[in-house]
């Protein structure tokens, strides 16, 4: 870490000398570097984009699965966490086939039901929501386990006495499950919040072709870990990715604190 | 005692999650049909189901433009050094930094806390400088260098180990066994549900490394199953069929490895999930 923030100070090429420039990289990156800030607005939106819906549906699913009574739990709760355990390099493949415009299965499926779907990873407009798609697949399981085990944890008691004071099943689960919840939630957010901001396999995988770079169309879906890597080893420039990745350490903290303000307010039953 | 509304919201519930369960299966199964089609019948439209005739043509044609086999012997060797290393090293330093004291110990524990919070993707470089001053880039020795220490390991397995109560240590001390034998027959055994979630952690996190090996690892030789299945198909981006075998080879070992210890993978994943 300390020598992350040294090397950020230099211009350096691996194996030559290296060159004090002071704050001179931070400087370009934060006032110059054009390719740098969309690359932050991409990174933000795909977490936006992947955490928020992966996070309500897999609450949704949770509750569901912890229902009194329910039978063949254990099935569903295999099924819908195997995406968490196939490599992500692969399933990454599978989507960009399943994302194709005109065969893919996504489109087809789309079809039936009359939506003509989008161009998905052809598109600068819908290339991050096909990845964030994929992401929400893929980490939709995860979270779930973390909701099934908060809600193991509410006793009964609790949720029986608010049915006993009339609340309905909508009302018990707003005003007594979801705020009993809100640990489990912080947990995932962060956990998703920091995975989403390091977005790099996947974009690497689904946008990459022998023609052109990753990260396109248009640099759609340069997530600033792609950018740095991209800055830093093809011509091996250590200095100026190494500011880069401390500016992105310094933004997952901030996202990380604000989080912890908003979400984490403490209830008392 | 079941009322019409009751049941009639119960299979509501159950359509429900038959419906989810599809989707989350679905991208699976269409790889592995895909696996045994013919490009053609992938492409084809309306979209079939079931491949005409089920051959291994695809998986064979893989096999003979790349070594997966190598790529999968990497990746478990890889892995194997990890998971030693990392349970070696965090059940030691979470011994140490639980049951000892020593001058500068809270100091030292909140450094550890600390790198936790940073990304690998700001270690990523200084790790690159180092492996290249060591001579290290396109070597086992390179590829296991960042995962060989977890600061996470350490993490849990301290706070695992302020369980166990500290006059058990201290009656095997007196009854004259030796520092190693303690920690080896006394202490390990009874952490061993922490050992066995990070285990599965390390397992999963080294196995579906992909950043760090990109970098280091420059020859056919040296690669692992998520980057030799990158790069394979990447050099045959329109070729869907084969791409989709080599994608079932490299989703299999992991996928196995799950479904025989379910319960172990889930309860590890969801205590480990604090990272």
């Amino acid at each position: 870490m300390a020598r992350a923030l040294q090397f950020s100070l230099y211009k350096w090429l691996l194996g030559a000398e290296k060159t004090f420039v002071g704050l001179d990289n931070y400087r370009r990156l934060i006032f110059e570097d054009g390719d740098f800030h969309k690359s932050v607005l991409v990174t933000l939106y795909f977490t936006v984009l992947s955490v928020l819906p992966a996070i309500a549906l897999a609450l949704f699913v949770a509750v569901l699965l912890n229902g009194a009574g329910l039978r063949f739990r254990g099935i569903f709760r295999t099924i819908y966490f195997v995406p968490v355990v196939t490599s992500l390099v692969a399933v990454a493949f599978v989507w960009r086939a399943l994302l194709e415009p005109s065969f893919g299965l996504v489109n087809t499926v789309l079809g039936w039901v009359g939506i003509n779907g989008p161009g998905w990873l052809a598109s600068p407009d819908w290339a991050l929501p096909g990845i964030a798609l994929m992401t929400i697949w893929r980490d939709m399981g995860f979270y779930m386990v973390i909701f099934l085990a908060g809600l193991q944890a509410i006793p009964r008691e609790v949720t029986d006495a608010a049915r006993i004071d009339g609340a309905g099943p909508w009302r018990s689960f707003w005003y007594v499950t979801l705020p009993l919840l809100n640990p489990s939630i912080v947990l995932a957010a962060v956990i998703g919040v920091i995975n989403g901001l390091q977005l790099f396999t996947q974009t690497y995988v689904m946008t990459g072709s022998p023609q052109r770079l990753p990260g396109g169309p248009l640099g759609s879906t340069r997530s600033v870990v792609l950018y740095i890597v991209e800055q830093t080893f093809r011509p091996l420039e250590m200095g100026y990715g190494s500011a880069a990745a401390f500016l992105l350490f310094v933004l997952i903290m901030i996202v990380t604190l604000i989080q912890f303000r908003l979400i984490q307010r403490k209830f008392e039953y | 005692m079941q009322t019409g509304a009751k049941r009639s919201v119960d299979v509501a519930k159950y359509m429900l999650l038959l419906v989810g369960a599809v989707t989350m299966l679905t991208p699976l199964i269409w790889m592995v049909l895909a696996s045994l089609k013919t490009l053609p019948e992938i492409l084809a439209f309306p979209p079939t189901i079931l491949p005409k005739h089920v051959n291994l043509d695809n998986y064979k044609a893989v096999f003979k433009t790349a070594d997966f086999v190598r790529y999968f012997i990497n990746s478990v060797i890889i892995s194997a050094i990890s998971v030693v290393s990392v349970l070696l090293t965090s059940s030691l330093a979470g011994y140490a930094f639980a049951k000892f004291r020593f001058p500068g110990r809270d100091v030292l524990f909140v450094v550890v806390l600390a790198t936790l919070m940073i990304p690998f993707q700001v270690r990523v470089i200084p790790l690159y400088v180092l492996a290249s001053d060591l001579n290290l880039l396109n070597t086992y020795g390179g590829m296991v260098l960042p995962s060989l220490v977890d600061a996470f390991g350490i993490f849990l397995m301290r706070q695992y180990m302020m369980s166990i109560p500290t006059q058990l240590i201290e009656s095997a001390r007196v009854d004259g066994a030796g520092e190693l034998r303690i920690f080896f027959q006394i202490v390990l055994p009874l952490t061993r549900p922490a050992l066995s979630a990070l285990t599965i952690f390390t397992l999963v996190t080294s196995w579906e490394s992909f950043l760090w090996p990109l970098l280091v690892a420059s020859s056919p030789d040296m690669y692992t199953l998520p980057l030799g299945l990158a790069q394979f198909a990447g050099r045959f981006l329109t070729r869907t069929d084969l791409q989709m075998a080599a994608a079932t080879m490299t989703v299999l070992p992991l996928l196995i490895v799950f479904l025989f210890m379910q319960r172990r993978f889930i309860e590890g994943m969801a205590t480990t999930g604090l990272k």
